[in-house]
């Protein structure tokens, strides 16, 4: 039976098209559809209901050692309201999930994990923890929003006092009380563009998302759905688990080298991530350039040679055609390469470019 | 939401403008809708053979693949070329942007009228 977040009525009376998601029924997409949703996100702004996702609260003297132990990312050198993303691997060195931790506390990690395995995740770091840490999962308390946009921070400052706003991406304040609300501002997101993720009380998240909606109409905000936030994170070339990572793919074959620091003392996966030695497959981006969109699970061939195996893909509405990612052997993986995608007993060809597909301009 | 009176409808979500012994072939309102943003179209060529009850082609939207289930057997003899640059066309037009046109057609399915068909969706909900 699917569970519903605290916005459940808020995505009714906006005319969400309600789906199943991780455990939850979320909305796909609203009246306007997916594209224009993805559109908004791109040019003003929008807002998401990420209340499925899990939050954990990781505490005690060791609670770094614990972070550095199971997760490939180094956590030493943090400021207070710094965020850090890692993959979090099995002794196999495949992906458990992908998370992100914040330092909230000398002795206090704030870590938001995937809603599908938010059960497996406790479990796992729970019977991975240095001695003296203590592991919470807190996610029924937490609702989540995501605003995102390049209309963001101007719709944050109606409602926000400006010191309570992160500057800095992947920084977060934690204490805020906004409006009354008790919340946590984080300059983050899963759709390439600048924007926040707003984590509060299940029981203020109905308030909030009407004050968004409110406050940000006049900078074109709408509510938006798991189809345009599939788009804009596949866009922005960002890994979804389930797809790109799972735990028969490494962190290296997923290209997340940046979060993986081998010359760490240790990590669980380390040793099996030195074992298997260079990749010898990748993911990288495709752009489509015959007619239709490889999703997941497409074969790939270079001419009559299997290739790989395409992880995601979808049509980008801001960039006006398909792209897709794809694990694919080592020596089909440079850009330029043409490959052919099996779709529904037809061949689509595609060339594999750099990734990301999209990035904002930083202006 | 639009049934127009005049077109016959096919439980899988076609519509069927009769002319004779030609069939115009389309998606309904409903369709699209379901559909979302329509953004490739694959459809046969003229002169395919079509079967009643079997995909002529499919449409793609940014969510999914759908077959487009033909409601007659017989010969293609036009297809909307239009479409395959503007498949859009198909959500903001559904009763005029035609998919294909079939002659020689030997066998109709049992198609619904404009009620039964708006009764039909009610039930599948």
């Amino acid at each position: 039976m699917e569970k519903k977040t605290p916005l459940y009525e808020a995505h009714l009376a906006a005319g969400g098209k309600m789906v199943p998601f991780g455990g939850y029924i979320l909305p796909v997409q609203y009246g306007q559809g997916v594209i224009a949703e993805h559109q908004a996100v791109r040019t003003a702004c929008g807002i998401f209901d990420v209340s499925h996702m899990g939050e954990f609260l990781l505490t005690g003297a060791s609670a770094l050692e614990s972070l550095n132990r199971l997760l490939t990312n180094s956590y030493d050198g943090m400021s207070l309201g710094r965020a850090r993303y890692s993959p979090m691997c099995n002794e196999a060195g495949g992906v458990v999930d992908d998370l992100l931790v914040y330092k909230k506390g000398e002795e206090e990690y704030f870590i938001v994990v995937n809603a599908a395995n938010r059960q497996k995740d406790f479990e796992w770091m729970s019977g991975h923890l240095a001695e003296g840490s203590r592991l919470e999962d807190i996610s029924n308390q937490i609702a989540q929003i995501a605003l995102q946009g390049p209309n963001s921070q101007k719709v944050l400052e109606k409602i926000a006092r400006a010191e309570q706003i992160p500057e800095k991406y992947y920084t977060a304040r934690f204490d805020c009380r906004v409006q009354g609300m008790d919340c946590i501002l984080s300059r983050t997101g899963y759709t390439g563009e600048d924007g926040f993720e707003i984590y509060l009380k299940a029981e203020d998240a109905r308030t909030m998302w009407d004050l968004l909606l409110k406050e940000g109409a006049e900078y074109g905000l709408i509510p938006c759905g798991l189809g345009a936030r599939d788009t804009l994170r596949l866009e922005a070339a960002m890994p979804l688990y389930g797809h790109e990572l799972t735990e028969e793919i490494t962190p290296l074959e997923a290209g997340l080298d940046p979060f993986v620091k081998m010359n760490k003392a240790d990590f669980i996966g380390k040793a099996a991530l030195e074992a298997k030695g260079e990749p010898t497959r990748r993911r990288v981006g495709l752009k489509v350039t015959g007619r239709g969109i490889i999703r997941e699970g497409a074969p790939l061939l270079a001419g009559d040679r299997p290739a790989g195996v395409s992880t995601s893909g979808t049509h980008c509405p801001y960039l006006g055609y398909p792209v897709a990612m794809a694990l694919v052997e080592k020596e089909f993986a440079q850009p330029g390469q043409t490959l052919t995608a099996q779709v529904r007993g037809r061949q689509i060809e595609a060339q594999v470019v750099a990734l990301p597909f999209y990035k904002r301009n930083k202006g | 939401m639009n049934f127009p009176s005049e077109l016959q409808y096919s439980k899988s979500h076609e519509w069927v403008r009769r002319q004779g012994n030609t069939a115009e072939i389309g998606l309904t309102d409903y369709a699209q809708s379901e559909l979302g943003g329509i953004v490739f179209v694959n459809l046969p060529q003229v002169g395919d053979e079509v079967t009643m009850g079997e995909a002529l082609g499919d449409v793609e939207s940014v969510k999914s693949v759908s077959d487009v289930y033909s409601p007659v057997t017989g010969v293609v003899s036009e297809v909307n070329e239009a479409l395959l640059d503007t498949p859009e066309a198909i959500n903001q037009d559904p009763y005029g942007a035609w998919l294909v046109r079939v002659e020689r057609i030997s066998e109709t399915e049992e198609l619904l009228t404009a009620e039964e068909y708006q009764e039909h969706i009610r039930t599948e909900q």
